[in-house]
């Protein structure tokens, strides 16, 4: 069997959710390629081909996918679908915006957000916000996927794929690409970050935030939030964890603030080790962390801090 | 111009799901029903949209046996001028889903899409982006801003690390995102109101598509269960437990 995995990227690096996605495809099983269609993306490229058990990296450099514009992006994939059984993307903005044109354009379903691989056509995937988990068979003969990297660890990244150009242009015409404003940060990405920790409504306005700073240098990590800290106005929504914000799913995952709606939970409950802070003692959150501490965050985070 | 808004019947988002017995499915019966929220936002927007002067008429569709109706109505009492049943008691597919709305795209000749982005059951986040691919119209996912100038429309959406702006030239697919407003409530003579505002029902059987199922449902299965940890004492406590217990600090 043949699969097409679609690299998730910035035309400057290879974003790291793509390594897991390719675990998801060798889960799969068979001979994976892997597509980079960028603008200037050499760099990517060249991340591509070393990502361990793929075989060939495909490299589509134009203009035209500069943005990852779905509406070009998706025919340049349907395009090149009639060699694979498989087609895989990353179940992240930019996938879950180019995929269902795909799987349209295909006339095949969609399999969304698999978290595991049962066989070459059953997968399964969490359904109402992870509240219930579906194991889902394809009977299409080519599978469109896309996958929540949560479910799968990272392949290794000293392998030698061979790269092929392509010269495909597939410019629909219809959109263009406008602006965009992305978060400055030196942080790590939530969605990569080995260490999480989020502040919720009980960090009582955005200023606390800075309370998480100090913390999240000294353990490298990712700054998130609740929903209810969005819908605040606290911090804003590319910070949310949650169904409705980032799946994440860390090596250590400190919630401050934070109840444990079931929708928070959804984003974060797969992280291997959960830390609460939070001054309610009846809160959810401490029936899913491994450890909790029942204290006011405003003493908790300047002492943690200076202890880390 | 038109906006033809696609709506779902679904759980309503307050209520926790259970599973049912022999895993078949998840247990609906007796449970409260509610419109997507997502949808409620795409309602939203078209209806400001039209109160803006920018639409001249909105319809409010979806697809489903006759209970959808009660969402439907809530959809023309929050202002959508008419609205759309197609009659099936199938759980289509979100491609099957798209393949009717392009037949209805086709009728009616929307300048504007305007649907949720996912639905909180299936979670699928397809159909918005299934029906632009078909009807060969540009889409404006996960949307936080949409702003109607001339023959395009500009869309702000929420992507991972912070927001991407796209101009799409009309006639266009948006798809709602949390953030593009918050709905309002429907008023009681708006409620009744919506009483009298046309529904038309059709039956998916008279749109001549194949509308076989793509996908199997195989079983479905609570999610496993974390178990509570220890509540510690001190912050000295916690970080001697992350070094030495569970070692995810140095």
């Amino acid at each position: 069997m043949s699969i097409l995995v679609i690299a998730e990227h910035d035309n400057s690096s290879l974003k790291a959710e793509t390594l897991k996605t390719v675990n998801a495809a060798q889960k799969i099983g068979g001979d994976i390629t892997l597509l980079v269609a960028g603008y200037n993306c050499q760099n990517a490229v060249d991340a591509a081909s070393k990502v361990n058990g793929v075989s060939k990296v495909l490299a589509c450099d134009n203009a035209a996918y500069e943005h990852q514009l779905a509406e070009n992006v998706s025919l340049l994939v349907t395009e090149l679908a009639a060699d694979y059984e498989h087609i895989l993307a990353t179940a992240l903005t930019t996938g879950k915006n180019f995929m269902p044109r795909v799987a349209a354009l295909l006339d095949v379903s969609q399999i969304s957000d698999i978290i595991d691989v049962e066989s070459s056509d059953t997968f399964v995937r969490p359904i109402y916000a992870g509240n219930a988990i579906a194991t889902v068979q394809s009977l299409d003969s080519k599978k469109v996927i896309t996958v929540r990297t949560t479910g799968f660890d990272a392949v290794a990244t000293d392998g030698n794929a061979e790269v092929v150009t392509l010269d495909t242009v597939t410019d629909a015409g219809t959109s263009s690409h406008v602006s965009d404003e992305l978060t400055v940060s030196e942080r790590p990405d939530l969605g990569a970050a080995s260490v999480v920790i989020s502040g919720g409504r009980g960090m009582q306005n955005g200023d606390n935030f800075k309370l998480l700073d100090g913390i999240a240098d000294k353990l490298g990590a990712a700054i998130g939030a609740s929903r209810a800290a969005v819908d605040a106005g606290f911090v804003p929504n590319d910070m949310q964890v949650g169904q409705t914000g980032k799946i994440v799913a860390p090596d250590l995952y400190i919630a401050v603030g934070i109840s444990g709606a079931i929708q928070h939970l959804a984003g974060m409950k797969d992280s291997k080790v959960i830390v609460a802070i939070n001054k309610d003692p009846e809160a959810p959150i401490f029936q899913v962390a491994d450890y909790g501490i029942v204290t006011d965050l405003f003493d908790a985070l300047p002492e943690l801090e200076s202890k880390l | 111009m038109k906006v033809l808004v696609p709506i779902k019947r679904v759980i309503d988002y307050n209520v926790k799901v259970r599973v049912k017995p022999d895993q078949s499915n998840v247990d609906l019966a007796n449970t409260k029903m509610a419109i997507n929220p997502f949808c409620e936002i795409a309602v939203e927007e078209a209806v400001r949209l039209k109160e803006a002067g920018t639409a001249t008429e909105v319809i409010a569709i979806s697809i489903g046996d006759k209970s959808c109706q009660e969402q439907l109505r809530t959809a023309l009492a929050l202002g959508a001028d008419r609205a759309i049943q197609i009659e099936t008691d199938e759980n289509l597919d979100a491609l099957n889903i798209a393949k009717l709305l392009k037949k209805v795209v086709e009728e009616e000749q929307p300048q504007l899409v305007i649907l949720g982005k996912q639905s909180i059951d299936s979670d699928n986040n397809q159909t918005g982006q299934m029906l632009a691919a078909l009807t060969g119209m540009p889409q404006g996912t996960f949307a936080s801003v949409v702003k109607v100038e001339g023959e395009k429309v500009n869309v702000t959406r929420e992507i991972d690390g912070g927001l991407q702006t796209v101009a799409l030239n009309l006639p266009a697919i948006v798809t709602t995102d949390l953030r593009l407003n918050e709905p309002r409530y429907a008023s009681l003579p708006n409620i009744m109101k919506a009483k009298r505002k046309p529904l038309a029902v059709k039956s998916a059987a008279d749109f001549g598509i194949d509308l076989t199922a793509r996908t199997k449902l195989l079983k479905v299965t609570p999610p496993a269960q974390r178990q509570a940890g220890i509540v510690v004492e001190s912050v000295d406590e916690l970080v001697e437990k992350l070094k030495n217990e569970a070692k995810v600090i140095s």
